[in-house]
């Protein structure tokens, strides 16, 4: 069925667009704990638009440890700084302004390019098996895999260091 | 065995023998500090073995290869090449430099020896070996150097070394200031040098001496008008070196040095180094004479006849002062200087073979003179005023007589000294040179010696004990002896050696050598040879020894200040060199170092560098006022950046 | 109309904007961090749909790559607001000036 498929993408493209707004410039809240909320649900849209890309796996890793780990971090901090009083601060409208002319530019070079690019040629057709990916993964790119798996060591070690409090 | 084969395989065995003498001082200098100076008994065997092996290995050099006419060259190493400069490390094994070597290896290795028992006790006794080790090496690289630019850089090892020596005992600030002194004088000189080496490279190409020699013997024009101009810059690294007027005045005040050193200095090394640098490129001095433009107009001398009045000039005047002096190191000084003039004079007037055997006969009863000094002021506990000393031939006669050895042997006394057949030579080589002025000059400096020496030796050695410490003298035991008792056998022997004639033959391409025959021959060679010579040298010698034995039998006090007035007093005050430097010279030298100083400190340092620095702190100054510090502004300014970058990308 | 690439990644380009609009106007630390996230998943998006319509699963590969860089990167950036929050006490960059002279 096509045309469910096809409503689907536009479903969750807008929530994805409409959450993003919501998460970066709130009008009804400028609570951290808004934006990581509404963030958690762009990024869930993201995954919808993601099985719709026949991701499935990747899909589910979005949802894993995006909006469940890294999400979790997120409100664990917020809760931690306890940031209530940065709330009272005044808008700027320089700030603002500024940050919507440089938003602009890049939004308008990026969907012109996108326009101005000649479409492909070929049409919707792979599948994301995720058995392809695993074999992918533990083949051509077993290396980039195992060195992630120290980079994640690493930046656990880093962040114990970092966080842990001075003794002086 | 084939001629080709034969030669290589004897260049090879040179080579290797020379760089042996030329390294074991050195490795014995380099391992004192890094630890057998630990040990004192240690530290002089490592060094007096070093020397005295160079000196066996120098004499079997001089046996073996000092009989080849025109020595042994072996293919020099290439050391570096800048543009048209290509420089080569190499070693002369010849006649010159082998005889060369036996004169500062033995003189060295004496000294040493005399050394152990002379600064027994001194502090520092490692770091005099390691120093006199060190100099010995950087003579050794004078005298069997193969090219002009390795001869400056071992030219400098001296002047550096030394200045080590020199003011080895630098807690005493006249010692620290002698050796200061040395050294720049030595610098002057060793400017002038540098220029002649320059000029002649840029003439020729090349600063190898046998290639110099080849060049300059096909085309003796080959530096145009350059020619003399180019032979008195050389000749100005002798004048510091070997201290001729006017830049002699570091070597008294050199004697601030321990007494070895000086009979070292002064005897067999640094001054010596002049002289044979000299002899090496008297291919170079010997051009006919050219100058340019205006100067050859006026009819310029040529190189050697400057030469040749400088060094008569220095041993007249060195003489004359030598006559005021009362320290028995600053006669002994003195004389040096005077029998250096003779040497240049020697050179000047084309006789370098008369100047290298008055070099090696020298050598010898100066380095006895020396030690023997160094031996009476270790008796009278560091006393060197002569009036303070007296009768010293009781309580030290083994010195006492090796001093009247060297003083006979000094003064050329006929016969039976060395020292009358070397200076004869002279004599013959002023007169073959057609320069009557000199040989007079020569005639009277030789009375002169008789008269300061025959002073010196009444004075100090005769007479009555005239203090106490002259009183109580007493010999040093045998390291201090024996080397006295060595030295005076050459002082009496070495001038029966034909050495002047055969390094003439072997050396400097003399056509006719003149070897005598029989035994009277040898004796009374200079008579047969050379009479006018001998026998005004004679007659002088025979006055000036009258004139002293008048003057200071028994005397108490010195009688010429009285007679001679305001003389006596130019004398005593070294005819005012000293003073000239400082009132003159040191300051037009302060007012344009000032003048320098001046420029340095507005123009250079203050505008150039301070102007600089300033601009670029104020630029900074200003731009740091851009930044913010926010994040998000750096942020903006980076998209920003990237939109027009893409932009201009994407047309 | 059946959703292209293109219908995709202006999507992807309109997050990417959403995010980049956040990390120069929001001015709490955490949240400029949440935007960075933002803009990193649009990237992400980008690459999923290029690995669909040019049938290559190398660009899902990547992805899943950046997902892991992204968490490590979250972890540590975290733990340095959380230490620079110990030491000035706060979290608004309008405060962390100090780098300027």
């Amino acid at each position: 069925m096509p045309v469910l498929t096809d409503l689907l993408f536009y479903a969750f493209a807008g929530l994805a667009l409409l959450f993003g707004l919501l998460c970066v410039a709130n009008p009804f809240s400028r609570n951290p704990i808004t934006s990581a909320m509404f963030l958690v649900l762009t990024i869930v849209s993201l995954a919808g638009l993601f099985i719709l890309l026949h991701a499935f796996f990747l899909a589910a890793v979005q949802v894993l440890v995006y909006a469940g780990a890294v999400m979790v971090l997120f409100l664990f901090v917020i809760m931690l700084l306890d940031l209530r009083q940065s709330e009272e601060r005044q808008i700027r409208i320089l700030t603002i302004g500024t940050g919507a002319l440089a938003v602009a530019a890049i939004a308008g070079i990026l969907i012109r390019a996108v326009i101005a690019a000649k479409p492909l040629a070929s049409s919707p057709g792979l599948a994301g098996e995720t058995k392809a990916l695993g074999r992918l993964l533990f083949t051509q790119y077993l290396l980039p895999f195992e060195v992630m798996s120290l980079l994640l060591l690493v930046g656990m070690v880093g962040v114990i260091l970092l966080s842990k409090k001075e003794t002086e | 065995m084939d001629p080709i084969s034969h030669t290589a395989v004897a260049s090879s065995n040179a080579q290797d023998l020379a760089w042996v003498v030329l390294l074991f001082p050195l490795i014995s200098a380099a391992s004192i500090p890094l630890g057998v100076g630990r040990s004192r008994a240690l530290t002089h065997a490592m060094a007096i073995g070093a020397v005295a092996t160079g000196f066996v290995l120098s004499v079997s050099l001089f046996l073996l290869f000092g009989f080849t006419k025109g020595g042994i060259h072996a293919t020099p190493l290439p050391w570096l090449s800048v543009g048209g400069l290509k420089l080569q490390i190499g070693l002369t094994v010849d006649t010159l430099s082998t005889l060369m070597l036996m004169v500062v290896t033995g003189i060295s290795t004496l000294v040493h020896v005399f050394s152990t028992r002379y600064m027994d006790g001194d502090r520092d006794y490692p770091r005099y070996f390691a120093s006199l080790g060190l100099f010995t090496f950087s003579m050794l690289g004078i005298v069997l150097s193969d090219n002009l630019v390795q001869t400056f850089i071992f030219w400098e090892l001296v002047g550096v070394t030394s200045y080590l020596l020199v003011g080895f005992w630098h807690e005493k600030p006249s010692a620290a200031d002698a050796a200061k002194k040395a050294f720049l004088t030595n610098r002057i000189g060793d400017f002038g040098f540098i220029l002649g080496i320059i000029l002649v490279w840029s003439a020729a190409g090349t600063v190898q001496f046998t290639d110099l020699a080849a060049k300059f013997h096909t085309d003796p024009r080959l530096l145009g008008g350059l020619t003399s101009l180019a032979g008195v810059l050389i000749f100005l690294g002798a004048m510091g070196k070997s201290a001729q007027v006017p830049l002699h005045v570091w070597l008294p005040d050199a004697m601030e040095g321990p007494t070895p050193v000086s009979a070292l200095i002064h005897a067999a090394t640094m001054v010596a180094a002049g002289v044979y640098m000299l002899c090496r490129v008297f291919f170079l001095l010997d051009l006919p004479a050219a100058w340019p433009g205006f100067l050859a107009t006026l009819g310029g001398p040529s190189a050697l006849g400057i030469i040749a009045w400088v060094g008569g000039i220095t041993s007249l005047l060195a003489g004359l002062i030598a006559i005021q002096q009362n320290d028995i190191k600053r006669i002994l000084a003195y004389s040096t200087l005077s029998q250096l003039g003779y040497m240049v004079m020697a050179v000047g007037c084309a006789g370098p073979d008369a100047a290298m055997f008055h070099l090696t006969t020298h050598a010898c009863f100066k380095a006895l003179l020396f030690l023997g000094a160094g031996s009476v002021i270790a008796g009278c506990h560091h006393e060197q005023d002569i009036w303070q000393m007296g009768g010293l031939w009781k309580r030290m006669p083994t010195t006492s007589i090796c001093f009247a050895i060297g003083t006979a042997a000094l003064c050329g006394l006929p016969i039976v000294t060395s020292g009358f057949y070397s200076k004869d030579a002279i004599f013959a080589s002023a007169l073959a040179a057609d320069r009557p002025v000199l040989f007079a000059v020569g005639v009277l400096v030789a009375g002169l010696t008789t008269l300061y020496m025959a002073r010196l030796y009444l004075v100090a050695f005769l007479g009555e004990p005239r203090s106490e410490s002259a009183g109580h003298a007493h010999e040093s035991g045998t390291p201090m002896t024996l080397p006295l008792v060595i030295l005076a056998l050459p002082s009496v022997t070495l001038g029966w050696l034909p050495i002047g004639s055969f390094l003439k033959e072997m050396s400097f391409g003399g056509g006719h050598p003149h070897y005598p025959d029989s035994i009277t021959d040898i004796l009374f060679d200079p008579f047969n040879h050379s009479p006018l010579g001998a026998v005004l040298g004679l007659g002088l010698i025979v006055f000036g020894g009258f004139v002293a034995v008048s003057l200071y039998w028994n005397a108490t006090v010195d009688p010429l200040p009285k007679t001679l007035g305001w003389v006596s007093t130019a004398l005593r005050s070294r005819l005012f060199f000293d003073a000239i430097f400082d009132r003159v010279v040191v300051p037009i030298h302060d007012a344009i170092a000032a003048l320098f100083g001046l420029i340095d400190r507005w123009l250079l340092q203050g505008l150039v560098v301070r102007g600089g620095s300033g601009a670029v702190d104020l630029v900074g100054r200003g731009l740091r006022l851009v930044q913010t510090g926010n994040i998000q502004t750096y942020g903006f300014l980076f998209v920003i950046g990237v939109a027009v970058l893409v932009i201009l990308a994407l047309k | 109309m059946t959703p292209g690439i293109h219908h995709y990644l202006v999507v992807s380009a309109l997050l990417f904007s959403l995010g980049l609009f956040g990390v120069l106007a929001r001015r709490n630390l955490i949240v400029i961090y949440m935007s960075l996230e933002l803009m990193l998943n649009a990237a992400n998006l980008t690459l999923v749909a290029f690995s669909r319509f040019n049938e290559n699963l190398n660009g899902q590969v990547m992805v899943f790559f950046i997902i892991t860089v992204a968490a490590a990167e979250v972890a540590v950036g975290l733990a340095l607001i959380v230490a620079l929050y110990r030491k000035r006490r706060t979290a608004d960059v309008d405060d962390l000036t100090s780098l300027r002279f």
